[in-house]
Protein backbone atom coordinates (compact mmCIF):
# COMPACT_ATOMS: atom_id res chain seq x y z
CA UNK A 1 0.00 0.00 0.00
CA UNK A 2 2.79 2.75 -0.21
CA UNK A 3 3.29 4.98 -2.57
CA UNK A 4 5.81 5.50 -5.06
CA UNK A 5 8.79 7.67 -5.26
CA UNK A 6 7.59 9.47 -7.70
CA UNK A 7 4.15 9.76 -6.22
CA UNK A 8 5.92 11.12 -3.18
CA UNK A 9 7.54 13.79 -5.45
CA UNK A 10 4.31 14.80 -6.75
CA UNK A 11 2.64 15.10 -3.91
CA UNK A 12 6.07 16.83 -2.45
CA UNK A 13 5.61 19.45 -5.78
CA UNK A 14 2.34 20.42 -5.09
CA UNK A 15 2.56 20.95 -1.16
CA UNK A 16 5.22 22.74 -2.60
CA UNK A 17 2.76 25.02 -4.81
CA UNK A 18 0.21 25.56 -2.40
CA UNK A 19 1.81 26.80 0.43
CA UNK A 20 3.91 29.36 -2.03
CA UNK A 21 0.24 30.28 -3.80
CA UNK A 22 -1.03 30.16 0.17
CA UNK A 23 1.66 32.60 1.57
CA UNK A 24 1.55 34.91 -2.20
CA UNK A 25 -2.18 35.45 -2.14
CA UNK A 26 -2.05 36.32 1.81
CA UNK A 27 0.28 39.30 1.21
CA UNK A 28 -1.93 40.22 -2.63
CA UNK A 29 -4.98 38.96 -1.55
CA UNK A 30 -5.37 41.01 1.88
CA UNK A 31 -5.07 44.13 0.04
CA UNK A 32 -7.53 43.41 -2.30
CA UNK A 33 -10.17 42.04 0.32
CA UNK A 34 -9.10 45.08 2.60
CA UNK A 35 -10.46 47.74 -0.52
CA UNK A 36 -13.10 45.66 -1.59
CA UNK A 37 -14.96 45.47 2.55
CA UNK A 38 -14.36 49.34 2.62
CA UNK A 39 -14.63 51.13 -0.85
CA UNK A 40 -17.76 52.87 -1.83
CA UNK A 41 -16.33 53.38 -5.28
CA UNK A 42 -17.90 52.84 -8.32
CA UNK A 43 -15.30 50.45 -9.00
CA UNK A 44 -16.01 47.94 -6.38
CA UNK A 45 -18.49 45.67 -8.43
CA UNK A 46 -16.28 45.72 -11.43
CA UNK A 47 -13.34 44.55 -9.21
CA UNK A 48 -15.23 42.00 -7.49
CA UNK A 49 -16.57 40.52 -10.06
CA UNK A 50 -12.93 40.19 -11.61
CA UNK A 51 -12.03 38.20 -8.66
CA UNK A 52 -14.42 35.72 -8.84
CA UNK A 53 -14.00 34.88 -11.99
CA UNK A 54 -12.05 31.56 -11.62
CA UNK A 55 -14.89 30.15 -9.49
CA UNK A 56 -17.39 30.09 -12.75
CA UNK A 57 -14.61 30.15 -15.91
CA UNK A 58 -13.79 26.35 -17.07
CA UNK A 59 -10.14 26.17 -15.83
CA UNK A 60 -8.97 25.54 -19.49
CA UNK A 61 -10.30 28.60 -20.42
CA UNK A 62 -8.15 30.69 -17.57
CA UNK A 63 -5.36 28.33 -18.64
CA UNK A 64 -5.63 29.11 -22.47
CA UNK A 65 -5.25 33.11 -21.59
CA UNK A 66 -2.23 32.16 -19.47
CA UNK A 67 -0.63 30.32 -21.52
CA UNK A 68 -1.20 32.80 -24.60
CA UNK A 69 0.02 35.51 -22.14
CA UNK A 70 3.03 33.88 -20.88
CA UNK A 71 4.18 32.38 -24.76
CA UNK A 72 6.38 34.26 -26.41
CA UNK A 73 4.31 36.54 -28.45
CA UNK A 74 2.27 37.28 -25.35
CA UNK A 75 2.74 40.68 -23.31
CA UNK A 76 4.09 38.64 -20.00
CA UNK A 77 6.10 36.46 -22.13
CA UNK A 78 8.05 39.72 -23.59
CA UNK A 79 8.25 40.98 -20.07
CA UNK A 80 10.74 38.13 -19.01
CA UNK A 81 12.73 38.17 -22.30
CA UNK A 82 13.25 41.96 -21.85
CA UNK A 83 13.83 41.04 -17.87
CA UNK A 84 16.53 37.91 -18.93
CA UNK A 85 13.95 35.83 -17.26
CA UNK A 86 13.77 31.90 -18.67
CA UNK A 87 9.69 32.35 -20.12
CA UNK A 88 7.10 31.10 -17.42
CA UNK A 89 5.02 28.11 -19.35
CA UNK A 90 5.86 24.91 -19.00
CA UNK A 91 7.99 25.88 -15.27
CA UNK A 92 7.03 25.85 -11.79
CA UNK A 93 7.23 29.47 -11.63
CA UNK A 94 4.52 29.78 -14.30
CA UNK A 95 2.24 26.78 -12.62
CA UNK A 96 2.45 29.15 -9.40
CA UNK A 97 1.35 32.67 -11.68
CA UNK A 98 -1.54 30.61 -12.90
CA UNK A 99 -2.25 29.24 -9.59
CA UNK A 100 -2.45 32.83 -7.90
CA UNK A 101 -4.97 33.60 -10.45
CA UNK A 102 -6.92 30.57 -10.15
CA UNK A 103 -6.96 30.72 -6.36
CA UNK A 104 -7.84 33.93 -5.83
CA UNK A 105 -10.95 34.32 -5.13
CA UNK A 106 -10.71 31.75 -2.42
CA UNK A 107 -8.22 34.25 -0.55
CA UNK A 108 -9.89 37.41 -1.16
CA UNK A 109 -13.75 36.56 -0.49
CA UNK A 110 -13.51 35.24 3.12
CA UNK A 111 -10.74 37.81 3.95
CA UNK A 112 -13.68 40.33 2.31
CA UNK A 113 -16.54 39.45 4.83
CA UNK A 114 -14.17 39.09 7.49
CA UNK A 115 -13.36 42.84 7.50
CA UNK A 116 -16.59 43.52 6.88
CA UNK A 117 -17.90 41.91 9.93
CA UNK A 118 -14.87 44.31 12.14
CA UNK A 119 -16.46 47.04 10.51
CA UNK A 120 -15.47 50.85 10.98
CA UNK A 121 -15.92 51.03 14.85
CA UNK A 122 -13.16 49.16 16.22
CA UNK A 123 -10.80 51.09 13.72
CA UNK A 124 -12.51 54.35 15.07
CA UNK A 125 -11.68 53.45 18.33
CA UNK A 126 -8.12 52.61 17.37
CA UNK A 127 -7.70 56.12 16.04
CA UNK A 128 -8.81 57.91 18.97
CA UNK A 129 -6.67 55.57 21.06
CA UNK A 130 -3.49 57.17 18.91
CA UNK A 131 -2.77 54.40 16.36
CA UNK A 132 -2.24 55.67 13.06
CA UNK A 133 -3.93 53.84 10.20
CA UNK A 134 -1.43 51.23 9.40
CA UNK A 135 -0.65 50.34 13.00
CA UNK A 136 -4.97 50.11 13.21
CA UNK A 137 -4.68 47.72 10.44
CA UNK A 138 -2.40 45.36 12.35
CA UNK A 139 -3.07 45.67 15.63
CA UNK A 140 -6.54 45.93 15.21
CA UNK A 141 -8.48 45.01 12.22
CA UNK A 142 -6.39 41.83 11.50
CA UNK A 143 -6.77 40.28 15.21
CA UNK A 144 -10.47 40.90 14.75
CA UNK A 145 -10.59 39.60 11.53
CA UNK A 146 -8.34 36.20 12.29
CA UNK A 147 -10.71 33.58 11.94
CA UNK A 148 -11.18 34.76 8.33
CA UNK A 149 -7.09 34.71 7.63
CA UNK A 150 -7.50 31.05 8.60
CA UNK A 151 -10.29 29.73 6.55
CA UNK A 152 -8.65 31.70 3.78
CA UNK A 153 -5.50 30.10 3.50
CA UNK A 154 -7.12 26.57 4.23
CA UNK A 155 -9.20 27.28 1.33
CA UNK A 156 -6.83 28.85 -0.62
CA UNK A 157 -4.51 25.58 -0.14
CA UNK A 158 -6.71 23.12 -0.42
CA UNK A 159 -8.20 24.66 -3.67
CA UNK A 160 -4.48 24.71 -4.94
CA UNK A 161 -3.95 21.45 -4.56
CA UNK A 162 -7.07 20.38 -5.88
CA UNK A 163 -6.28 22.25 -9.05
CA UNK A 164 -5.89 19.87 -12.59
CA UNK A 165 -7.02 21.93 -15.54
CA UNK A 166 -4.72 25.04 -15.14
CA UNK A 167 -2.13 22.81 -14.55
CA UNK A 168 -2.15 20.74 -17.50
CA UNK A 169 -2.31 24.04 -19.75
CA UNK A 170 0.20 25.69 -18.76
CA UNK A 171 2.68 23.32 -16.53
CA UNK A 172 2.09 20.43 -18.76
CA UNK A 173 3.04 17.32 -17.59
CA UNK A 174 7.25 16.95 -16.50
CA UNK A 175 7.96 15.02 -13.45
CA UNK A 176 9.40 17.00 -10.65
CA UNK A 177 8.78 20.15 -12.10
CA UNK A 178 4.77 20.93 -13.05
CA UNK A 179 3.58 17.36 -12.26
CA UNK A 180 0.93 17.84 -9.21
CA UNK A 181 -0.68 15.06 -7.61
CA UNK A 182 -3.64 15.95 -9.66
CA UNK A 183 -1.73 15.02 -12.40
CA UNK A 184 -0.01 12.14 -11.29
CA UNK A 185 -3.38 10.55 -10.80
CA UNK A 186 -4.38 11.40 -14.28
CA UNK A 187 -1.59 10.17 -15.55
CA UNK A 188 -1.55 6.60 -13.65
CA UNK A 189 -5.37 6.22 -15.04
CA UNK A 190 -4.35 6.84 -18.36
CA UNK A 191 -1.40 4.38 -17.87
CA UNK A 192 -4.16 1.95 -16.95
CA UNK A 193 -2.37 1.57 -13.39
CA UNK A 194 -5.58 1.75 -11.65
CA UNK A 195 -4.31 0.24 -8.48
CA UNK A 196 -1.64 3.26 -8.06
CA UNK A 197 -4.53 5.83 -9.49
CA UNK A 198 -6.60 4.59 -6.06
CA UNK A 199 -3.55 4.87 -3.87
CA UNK A 200 -3.26 8.97 -4.51
CA UNK A 201 -6.49 9.57 -5.09
CA UNK A 202 -7.94 8.09 -1.72
CA UNK A 203 -4.66 9.73 -0.16
CA UNK A 204 -6.52 13.37 -1.77
CA UNK A 205 -9.53 12.72 -0.82
CA UNK A 206 -8.54 12.00 2.87
CA UNK A 207 -6.74 15.28 2.48
CA UNK A 208 -9.85 17.03 1.59
CA UNK A 209 -12.19 15.92 4.09
CA UNK A 210 -9.45 16.62 6.85
CA UNK A 211 -9.42 20.16 5.31
CA UNK A 212 -13.12 20.38 5.62
CA UNK A 213 -13.38 19.04 8.59
CA UNK A 214 -11.21 21.42 10.55
CA UNK A 215 -12.90 24.22 8.48
CA UNK A 216 -16.60 23.56 9.64
CA UNK A 217 -15.74 21.60 12.92
CA UNK A 218 -13.74 23.96 14.57
CA UNK A 219 -14.80 25.11 17.70
CA UNK A 220 -15.93 28.52 18.44
CA UNK A 221 -15.53 29.99 14.71
CA UNK A 222 -16.89 33.43 13.86
CA UNK A 223 -16.75 32.54 9.95
CA UNK A 224 -18.49 30.11 8.08
CA UNK A 225 -16.97 28.72 5.33
CA UNK A 226 -18.27 30.67 1.94
CA UNK B 1 -6.56 81.64 23.78
CA UNK B 2 -8.41 79.18 26.33
CA UNK B 3 -11.38 77.14 24.60
CA UNK B 4 -13.32 75.48 21.32
CA UNK B 5 -14.01 77.55 18.65
CA UNK B 6 -15.56 75.46 15.91
CA UNK B 7 -17.42 75.78 12.64
CA UNK B 8 -18.65 73.09 10.53
CA UNK B 9 -20.63 72.93 7.48
CA UNK B 10 -21.62 69.58 5.69
CA UNK B 11 -24.71 68.08 3.96
CA UNK B 12 -25.73 64.65 3.43
CA UNK B 13 -29.03 63.19 1.63
CA UNK B 14 -31.90 64.95 3.90
CA UNK B 15 -29.12 66.11 6.36
CA UNK B 16 -27.50 69.87 7.06
CA UNK B 17 -25.13 70.53 9.63
CA UNK B 18 -24.60 74.22 10.13
CA UNK B 19 -22.41 75.26 13.49
CA UNK B 20 -20.84 77.94 14.36
CA UNK B 21 -19.66 77.56 18.55
CA UNK B 22 -17.46 79.12 20.84
CA UNK B 23 -17.11 76.72 23.95
CA UNK B 24 -15.30 77.39 27.23
CA UNK B 25 -12.13 75.14 27.55
CA UNK B 26 -13.22 73.97 31.04
CA UNK B 27 -16.22 72.25 32.84
CA UNK B 28 -18.88 69.78 31.21
CA UNK B 29 -20.71 71.06 27.84
CA UNK B 30 -23.61 69.07 27.14
CA UNK B 31 -24.74 69.03 23.39
CA UNK B 32 -28.67 68.99 24.10
CA UNK B 33 -31.19 67.92 21.58
CA UNK B 34 -33.46 64.95 19.90
CA UNK B 35 -31.80 62.29 17.56
CA UNK B 36 -31.11 63.70 14.22
CA UNK B 37 -30.10 67.12 15.42
CA UNK B 38 -26.47 66.49 14.47
CA UNK B 39 -24.79 66.69 17.58
CA UNK B 40 -23.33 63.52 17.24
CA UNK B 41 -22.10 64.82 13.96
CA UNK B 42 -20.35 67.99 15.39
CA UNK B 43 -18.87 65.41 18.23
CA UNK B 44 -17.20 63.28 15.88
CA UNK B 45 -16.28 66.79 13.78
CA UNK B 46 -14.34 67.80 16.35
CA UNK B 47 -12.71 63.96 16.80
CA UNK B 48 -11.46 63.97 13.53
CA UNK B 49 -13.75 60.62 12.46
CA UNK B 50 -15.80 62.98 10.46
CA UNK B 51 -14.66 65.65 7.67
CA UNK B 52 -16.75 68.44 7.31
CA UNK B 53 -16.47 69.96 4.09
CA UNK B 54 -16.36 73.89 5.41
CA UNK B 55 -14.31 73.42 8.76
CA UNK B 56 -12.44 75.32 10.97
CA UNK B 57 -11.50 73.85 14.34
CA UNK B 58 -9.41 75.73 17.20
CA UNK B 59 -8.56 74.17 20.70
CA UNK B 60 -6.48 75.60 22.87
CA UNK B 61 -5.21 78.21 20.12
CA UNK B 62 -4.31 75.22 17.80
CA UNK B 63 -5.72 74.77 14.63
CA UNK B 64 -6.87 71.35 14.68
CA UNK B 65 -8.61 72.02 10.80
CA UNK B 66 -9.15 75.19 8.57
CA UNK B 67 -8.83 75.14 4.67
CA UNK B 68 -5.39 73.81 4.85
CA UNK B 69 -4.67 72.03 8.09
CA UNK B 70 -6.17 68.88 9.05
CA UNK B 71 -4.73 66.92 11.90
CA UNK B 72 -5.82 63.35 11.61
CA UNK B 73 -7.44 61.49 14.59
CA UNK B 74 -4.92 59.55 15.85
CA UNK B 75 -2.90 62.96 16.46
CA UNK B 76 -5.93 64.87 18.38
CA UNK B 77 -5.00 64.71 21.83
CA UNK B 78 -8.81 63.78 23.02
CA UNK B 79 -10.15 60.99 24.48
CA UNK B 80 -13.49 59.46 23.07
CA UNK B 81 -15.95 57.34 24.61
CA UNK B 82 -18.52 55.73 22.07
CA UNK B 83 -22.23 55.38 22.37
CA UNK B 84 -22.22 51.47 22.63
CA UNK B 85 -19.70 49.18 23.66
CA UNK B 86 -16.75 49.70 21.74
CA UNK B 87 -14.04 47.31 23.77
CA UNK B 88 -11.92 46.10 21.47
CA UNK B 89 -13.21 42.34 21.54
CA UNK B 90 -9.54 41.23 21.63
CA UNK B 91 -7.87 42.72 24.12
CA UNK B 92 -8.41 41.88 27.76
CA UNK B 93 -9.77 45.33 29.73
CA UNK B 94 -5.98 46.38 31.15
CA UNK B 95 -5.07 45.40 27.33
CA UNK B 96 -7.62 47.57 26.40
CA UNK B 97 -6.57 49.86 28.55
CA UNK B 98 -3.01 49.82 27.74
CA UNK B 99 -3.68 50.57 23.88
CA UNK B 100 -3.90 53.63 23.92
CA UNK B 101 -1.76 54.44 26.87
CA UNK B 102 1.46 53.21 25.20
CA UNK B 103 0.37 54.75 22.50
CA UNK B 104 -0.10 58.51 23.76
CA UNK B 105 3.52 57.71 25.07
CA UNK B 106 1.50 59.37 28.51
CA UNK B 107 2.23 56.66 30.93
CA UNK B 108 3.74 58.40 33.54
CA UNK B 109 1.65 61.77 32.99
CA UNK B 110 -1.80 59.48 34.25
CA UNK B 111 -1.81 57.86 36.97
CA UNK B 112 -3.50 54.09 35.25
CA UNK B 113 -4.36 53.01 38.96
CA UNK B 114 -5.68 56.48 39.21
CA UNK B 115 -7.65 56.55 36.46
CA UNK B 116 -9.01 52.61 37.47
CA UNK B 117 -9.92 53.55 40.80
CA UNK B 118 -11.95 56.59 39.81
CA UNK B 119 -13.66 54.27 37.41
CA UNK B 120 -14.20 50.93 40.21
CA UNK B 121 -12.61 48.68 37.53
CA UNK B 122 -9.87 47.19 39.21
CA UNK B 123 -11.79 44.00 39.60
CA UNK B 124 -12.15 43.72 35.96
CA UNK B 125 -8.88 44.22 34.43
CA UNK B 126 -7.98 40.26 33.47
CA UNK B 127 -11.47 40.05 31.64
CA UNK B 128 -12.48 39.73 27.98
CA UNK B 129 -14.71 42.83 27.19
CA UNK B 130 -17.35 39.57 26.29
CA UNK B 131 -17.50 38.80 29.89
CA UNK B 132 -18.49 42.34 30.97
CA UNK B 133 -21.72 44.06 31.40
CA UNK B 134 -22.87 46.64 29.86
CA UNK B 135 -22.45 49.20 32.65
CA UNK B 136 -18.73 47.83 33.23
CA UNK B 137 -17.65 48.19 29.46
CA UNK B 138 -18.72 51.37 29.06
CA UNK B 139 -17.32 52.23 32.64
CA UNK B 140 -14.23 50.52 30.86
CA UNK B 141 -14.01 52.87 27.92
CA UNK B 142 -14.25 56.05 29.94
CA UNK B 143 -11.66 54.76 31.53
CA UNK B 144 -9.64 54.00 28.54
CA UNK B 145 -10.48 57.15 26.97
CA UNK B 146 -8.96 59.17 30.32
CA UNK B 147 -6.17 56.70 30.36
CA UNK B 148 -4.46 58.55 27.02
CA UNK B 149 -4.14 61.17 29.25
CA UNK B 150 -6.48 63.63 26.99
CA UNK B 151 -6.77 67.79 26.96
CA UNK B 152 -10.02 67.17 25.57
CA UNK B 153 -12.90 64.92 26.72
CA UNK B 154 -15.53 63.70 23.95
CA UNK B 155 -18.21 61.73 25.18
CA UNK B 156 -21.18 60.26 22.80
CA UNK B 157 -24.51 59.63 24.49
CA UNK B 158 -22.07 57.03 26.73
CA UNK B 159 -25.03 56.06 29.09
CA UNK B 160 -27.67 56.06 25.84
CA UNK B 161 -27.36 51.97 25.60
CA UNK B 162 -27.80 51.10 29.26
CA UNK B 163 -30.80 50.68 31.38
CA UNK B 164 -32.03 52.93 34.21
CA UNK B 165 -30.10 50.75 36.77
CA UNK B 166 -26.85 50.85 34.50
CA UNK B 167 -26.99 54.52 34.00
CA UNK B 168 -27.62 55.23 37.90
CA UNK B 169 -24.53 53.35 38.78
CA UNK B 170 -22.45 55.21 36.23
CA UNK B 171 -23.80 58.84 36.97
CA UNK B 172 -21.77 59.16 39.76
CA UNK B 173 -18.59 58.29 38.50
CA UNK B 174 -19.29 60.50 35.78
CA UNK B 175 -19.89 63.07 38.32
CA UNK B 176 -16.63 62.83 40.09
CA UNK B 177 -14.93 62.86 36.85
CA UNK B 178 -16.26 66.49 36.68
CA UNK B 179 -15.40 67.41 39.80
CA UNK B 180 -11.89 66.42 39.76
CA UNK B 181 -10.72 66.61 35.92
CA UNK B 182 -9.58 70.24 34.66
CA UNK B 183 -9.94 69.50 30.96
CA UNK B 184 -12.86 70.59 29.15
CA UNK B 185 -15.44 67.42 28.67
CA UNK B 186 -17.72 67.75 25.22
CA UNK B 187 -20.61 65.57 26.58
CA UNK B 188 -23.52 64.93 23.70
CA UNK B 189 -27.01 63.60 25.16
CA UNK B 190 -30.80 63.57 24.69
CA UNK B 191 -31.15 62.78 28.58
CA UNK B 192 -32.39 65.82 30.81
CA UNK B 193 -31.47 64.19 34.20
CA UNK B 194 -27.83 64.11 32.46
CA UNK B 195 -28.68 67.44 31.81
CA UNK B 196 -29.39 68.33 34.86
CA UNK B 197 -26.53 66.51 36.76
CA UNK B 198 -23.44 67.34 34.40
CA UNK B 199 -23.85 70.35 32.65
CA UNK B 200 -21.85 73.28 33.31
CA UNK B 201 -22.68 74.78 29.27
CA UNK B 202 -25.50 73.98 27.23
CA UNK B 203 -25.80 73.74 23.39
CA UNK B 204 -29.09 73.10 22.55
CA UNK B 205 -29.29 71.42 18.91
CA UNK B 206 -32.26 71.05 16.49
CA UNK B 207 -32.24 70.09 12.93
CA UNK B 208 -28.36 70.41 12.19
CA UNK B 209 -28.77 73.87 13.93
CA UNK B 210 -27.51 75.46 17.41
CA UNK B 211 -31.03 76.44 19.19
CA UNK B 212 -29.58 78.08 22.36
CA UNK B 213 -25.82 78.46 24.04
CA UNK B 214 -24.81 79.44 27.17
CA UNK B 215 -24.13 78.20 30.72
CA UNK B 216 -26.66 76.38 32.25
CA UNK B 217 -28.66 78.22 34.60
CA UNK B 218 -28.93 81.18 32.38
CA UNK B 219 -29.69 78.88 29.26
CA UNK B 220 -32.39 77.06 31.45
CA UNK B 221 -34.12 80.41 32.54
CA UNK B 222 -34.23 81.98 28.67
CA UNK B 223 -38.14 82.61 28.04
CA UNK B 224 -37.77 83.04 24.18
CA UNK B 225 -37.14 79.43 24.08
CA UNK B 226 -37.58 77.25 27.37
CA UNK B 227 -35.73 74.37 27.47
CA UNK B 228 -37.42 71.46 29.20
CA UNK B 229 -36.29 69.56 31.30
CA UNK B 230 -38.17 66.60 32.35
CA UNK B 231 -41.10 67.58 30.51
CA UNK B 232 -41.67 71.22 32.17
CA UNK B 233 -39.73 74.17 32.48
CA UNK B 234 -37.42 75.07 35.52
CA UNK B 235 -34.46 76.20 37.13
CA UNK B 236 -31.22 73.84 38.18
CA UNK B 237 -29.42 75.88 41.01
CA UNK B 238 -26.20 74.71 42.32
CA UNK B 239 -26.45 74.44 46.27
CA UNK B 240 -24.43 73.39 49.51
CA UNK B 241 -25.78 71.45 52.61
CA UNK B 242 -26.12 74.22 55.13
CA UNK B 243 -27.41 72.77 58.19
CA UNK B 244 -29.51 70.04 58.98
CA UNK B 245 -32.70 70.42 61.67
CA UNK B 246 -32.97 66.94 63.21
CA UNK B 247 -36.07 67.64 64.66
CA UNK B 248 -37.75 68.39 61.65
CA UNK B 249 -35.83 65.86 59.75
CA UNK B 250 -35.52 69.04 57.13
CA UNK B 251 -31.92 70.47 55.67
CA UNK B 252 -31.05 73.51 54.65
CA UNK B 253 -29.91 74.02 50.58
CA UNK B 254 -27.58 77.42 50.63
CA UNK B 255 -27.39 79.00 47.41
CA UNK B 256 -25.89 82.40 46.26
CA UNK B 257 -28.83 84.45 46.84
CA UNK B 258 -30.98 82.92 50.05
CA UNK B 259 -31.47 79.08 50.73
CA UNK B 260 -33.96 76.47 50.59
CA UNK B 261 -35.51 74.33 53.10
CA UNK B 262 -35.98 70.37 51.55
CA UNK B 263 -36.19 66.83 53.43
CA UNK B 264 -33.70 65.67 54.90
CA UNK B 265 -32.08 63.20 52.66
CA UNK B 266 -28.96 62.31 54.85
CA UNK B 267 -26.81 64.06 52.60
CA UNK B 268 -23.61 65.71 54.74
CA UNK B 269 -23.49 69.30 55.76
CA UNK B 270 -21.28 70.56 53.20
CA UNK B 271 -22.22 68.13 50.16
CA UNK B 272 -22.89 69.48 47.12
CA UNK B 273 -25.73 69.32 44.89
CA UNK B 274 -28.01 70.53 42.19
CA UNK B 275 -31.63 71.20 42.58
CA UNK B 276 -34.28 71.46 39.99
CA UNK B 277 -37.36 73.70 40.92
CA UNK B 278 -39.93 73.73 37.88
CA UNK B 279 -41.74 76.67 37.00
CA UNK B 280 -45.21 75.45 38.22
CA UNK B 281 -43.61 74.88 41.57
CA UNK B 282 -42.84 78.66 42.35
CA UNK B 283 -45.38 81.54 42.79
CA UNK B 284 -45.06 84.81 43.88
CA UNK B 285 -46.48 87.41 46.54
CA UNK B 286 -46.88 90.94 47.28
CA UNK B 287 -46.16 90.68 50.64
CA UNK B 288 -44.70 87.47 52.74
CA UNK B 289 -47.65 85.78 54.64
CA UNK B 290 -48.40 82.85 56.65
CA UNK B 291 -48.79 80.06 54.55
CA UNK B 292 -47.53 76.21 54.62
CA UNK B 293 -45.19 77.32 51.85
CA UNK B 294 -42.50 77.67 54.17
CA UNK B 295 -39.82 78.55 51.64
CA UNK B 296 -40.11 82.49 50.84
CA UNK B 297 -36.96 84.12 49.21
CA UNK B 298 -37.38 87.86 47.92
CA UNK B 299 -36.83 88.32 44.15
CA UNK B 300 -36.29 90.73 41.44
CA UNK B 301 -39.12 89.94 38.41
CA UNK B 302 -36.09 89.94 35.64
CA UNK B 303 -38.65 89.61 32.54
CA UNK B 304 -42.21 88.11 31.58
CA UNK B 305 -42.68 85.09 28.69
CA UNK B 306 -45.33 83.67 26.83
CA UNK B 307 -45.70 80.18 27.98
CA UNK B 308 -47.33 76.79 26.19
CA UNK B 309 -50.67 77.76 26.54
CA UNK B 310 -52.23 81.51 25.96
CA UNK B 311 -53.63 82.17 29.71
CA UNK B 312 -50.28 81.28 31.01
CA UNK B 313 -47.24 83.29 31.47
CA UNK B 314 -43.58 82.39 32.46
CA UNK B 315 -42.23 85.18 35.01
CA UNK B 316 -38.43 85.03 35.17
CA UNK B 317 -36.79 86.22 38.94
CA UNK B 318 -33.48 87.09 40.12
CA UNK B 319 -32.82 85.67 43.39
CA UNK B 320 -29.37 86.69 44.34
CA UNK B 321 -27.25 85.30 41.56
CA UNK B 322 -30.04 82.72 40.69
CA UNK B 323 -32.97 82.75 37.96
CA UNK B 324 -36.31 80.93 39.10
CA UNK B 325 -38.90 80.39 36.63
CA UNK B 326 -42.46 81.06 37.90
CA UNK B 327 -45.67 79.83 35.95
CA UNK B 328 -48.52 82.10 36.81
CA UNK B 329 -51.30 83.07 35.05
CA UNK B 330 -51.84 85.56 32.71
CA UNK B 331 -54.88 86.95 35.10
CA UNK B 332 -52.74 86.62 38.07
CA UNK B 333 -49.78 88.75 36.49
CA UNK B 334 -51.89 91.65 35.49
CA UNK B 335 -53.98 91.58 39.16
CA UNK B 336 -50.86 91.70 41.13
CA UNK B 337 -49.03 93.93 38.77
CA UNK B 338 -46.15 92.08 37.89
CA UNK B 339 -43.67 93.76 36.05
CA UNK B 340 -39.97 93.50 35.01
CA UNK B 341 -38.21 95.68 38.01
CA UNK B 342 -40.33 95.09 41.11
CA UNK B 343 -39.87 93.06 43.79
CA UNK B 344 -41.65 90.47 45.19
CA UNK B 345 -41.66 87.37 47.10
CA UNK B 346 -41.20 83.94 45.80
CA UNK B 347 -42.93 81.13 47.26
CA UNK B 348 -40.79 77.78 46.30
CA UNK B 349 -43.86 74.87 46.80
CA UNK B 350 -41.19 72.22 46.18
CA UNK B 351 -37.58 70.94 45.28
CA UNK B 352 -36.37 68.45 43.32
CA UNK B 353 -32.69 67.20 43.93
CA UNK B 354 -31.16 66.50 41.34
CA UNK B 355 -29.18 63.62 42.36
Amino acid sequence: MLLTESDLQAIGLTVRLASTVTLILLILGTPIAWWLARTKSWWKGPIAAVVALPLVLPPSVLGFYLLLAMGPNGPVGRLTAILGIAPLAFTFRGLVVASVFYSLPFMVQPLQTAFAAVGTRPLEVAATLRASPWDAFFTVAVPLAAPGFLTAAILTFAHTVGEFGVVLMIGGNLPGVTRVASVQIYDHVEALAYDDAHRLAAALMIFSFLVLLVLYAWPSRRNPAP
Amino acid sequence: MAGIDARFRLGWDGFSLDVDLGLPGRGVTVFFGPSGSGKTTVLRCIAGLERAAEGRLVVDGAVWQDARHWLPVHKRPIGYVFQEASLLAHLSVIGNLRYGMRRSGCGGVVSLDHVIALLGIGHLLDRRPGRLSGGERQRVAIARALAVGPRLLLMDEPLAALDVKRKQEILPYLERLRDTLDIPVLYVSHSSDEVARLADYLVVMEEGRVRATGPLAETLARLDLPVRLRRDAGAIIAATVGAVDAAWHLARLDFRGGSLWTRDQGLPVGHRLRVHILARDVSLAERPAPSSIQNVLRGTIDAIGDDEHPGLALVRVRVGEALLLARLTRRAVAALGVGVGREMWVQVKSVALVE
